[in-house]
């Protein structure tokens, strides 16, 4: 899942992922959370640009974990899910199709 | 290929760079129509400065009113003036004799209840009955899923719970908007779509309250407006002078 993360001040990779972890046990609990097998493949801070692997089951509880993010550290936030692909490979081929 | 529509922009309207920023920001996200709720006293220049905006990022724009009327006799009287005026009339029911009135009103659009107090929802079995049968739909805005966290949150979803399920079986439309007053509370469809899964509206279910619904509604009253509407499944196709042998 490619992620796009608009934010004013610029955000850590141990935030985001501490932020996205903590919106899926506030919607989901510890059960729904135990389902997802999330990782944060990479981040690139400077563009806001974020590929999530998760279990292809809780797609939906991961989009919507990551939409019902507003604030990270007391600031406003915002996360829209680009792309949801199959594998990695997809996923970067097509945003690097979009970008052009 | 989809048409998203999302019927409740809640920009600054005074603010034409606020307005412009989310027009753009929806268009960014994959939105073809926007519906903002304008002023009853709005002037026809401001909305066609509305229009030129929306025009210049390619996305559609609805005009619309948004009416929070006390009792059902001033909801009347707000409706037979300005029904003509506004493509879409959404009324935020905060008694339940307005929201019996505005549901079996055909006038009405759009039924809305406020997030934050539970007790004023009144979308039960009989407040469905009357919407279907006077073709309302139900509005769901997801800015309040967004703001709201912990209790809150649990009360709101709870009540969408029931009230998904309520106008499941009635089969009245369900129209989710944003109800966002600034671009950082902007999600695409596809995100509300994941979130209203939270209170038990499927997928499918929940993009075509995204498409199809606020379409519907949208086409509808454009239709009623047109100068050529004379009454439901009747309308002026051609006039008396083009007729042959008058």
């Amino acid at each position: 899942m490619a992620l796009k993360v608009e934010n004013e001040e610029p955000l850590s990779e141990k935030d985001l992922v501490g932020a996205i972890w903590n919106s899926i046990l506030q919607l989901f609990g510890e059960y729904g959370a135990s389902q997802t097998n999330l990782y944060l493949v990479e981040f690139t801070p400077k563009n806001g640009y974020a590929i999530l692997r998760c279990s292809h089951k809780a797609v939906d509880v991961i989009r919507a974990s990551v939409v019902a993010i507003t604030r990270v550290n007391e600031k406003p936030v915002a996360i829209h899910v680009m792309r949801v692909s199959g594998t990695l490979r997809a996923l970067r081929q097509k945003l690097v199709v979009e970008s052009k | 290929m989809r048409t998203f529509v999302d019927l409740h922009l809640r920009p600054s309207i005074n603010d034409l760079g606020h307005v412009e920023e989310m027009v753009r920001r929806s268009s960014g996200l994959g939105y073809r129509s926007v519906g903002i709720p304008l002023p009853y006293s709005i002037r026809e220049e401001k909305i066609r400065q509305l229009r030129t905006i929306c025009e210049n990022v390619r996305i559609n724009l609805v005009t619309r009113i948004d009416l929070a009327p006390k009792t059902s006799g001033e909801l009347l009287r707000n409706l037979r003036r300005f029904r003509r005026k506004f493509e879409i009339i959404s009324v935020t029911c905060n008694s339940k004799s307005v929201a019996r009135q505005a549901a079996k009103d055909r006038r009405v659009d759009l039924l809305a209840f406020s997030p934050g107090f539970p007790c004023r929802r009144f979308f039960d079995k009989a407040e469905a009955e009357l919407a279907s049968k006077a073709e309302g739909a139900l509005e769901i805005d997801m800015t309040s899923l967004l703001f709201l966290t912990g209790f809150p949150r649990i009360r709101i979803l709870s009540s969408l719970r029931k009230e998904v399920a309520v106008a499941r079986n009635f089969k009245v439309p369900v129209v989710i908007s944003s109800g966002a007053t600034d671009a950082g509370l902007l999600r695409g469809p596809y995100d509300y779509a994941a979130l209203a899964t939270l209170f038990d509206l499927s997928m499918p279910l929940a993009l075509r309250g995204l498409s199809e619904n606020p379409f519907s509604v949208v086409d509808r009253n454009r239709r009623k407006l047109n100068s050529g509407y004379v009454a439901p499944g009747l309308f002026v196709v051609r006039d008396v002078k083009h007729c042959l042998g008058v």
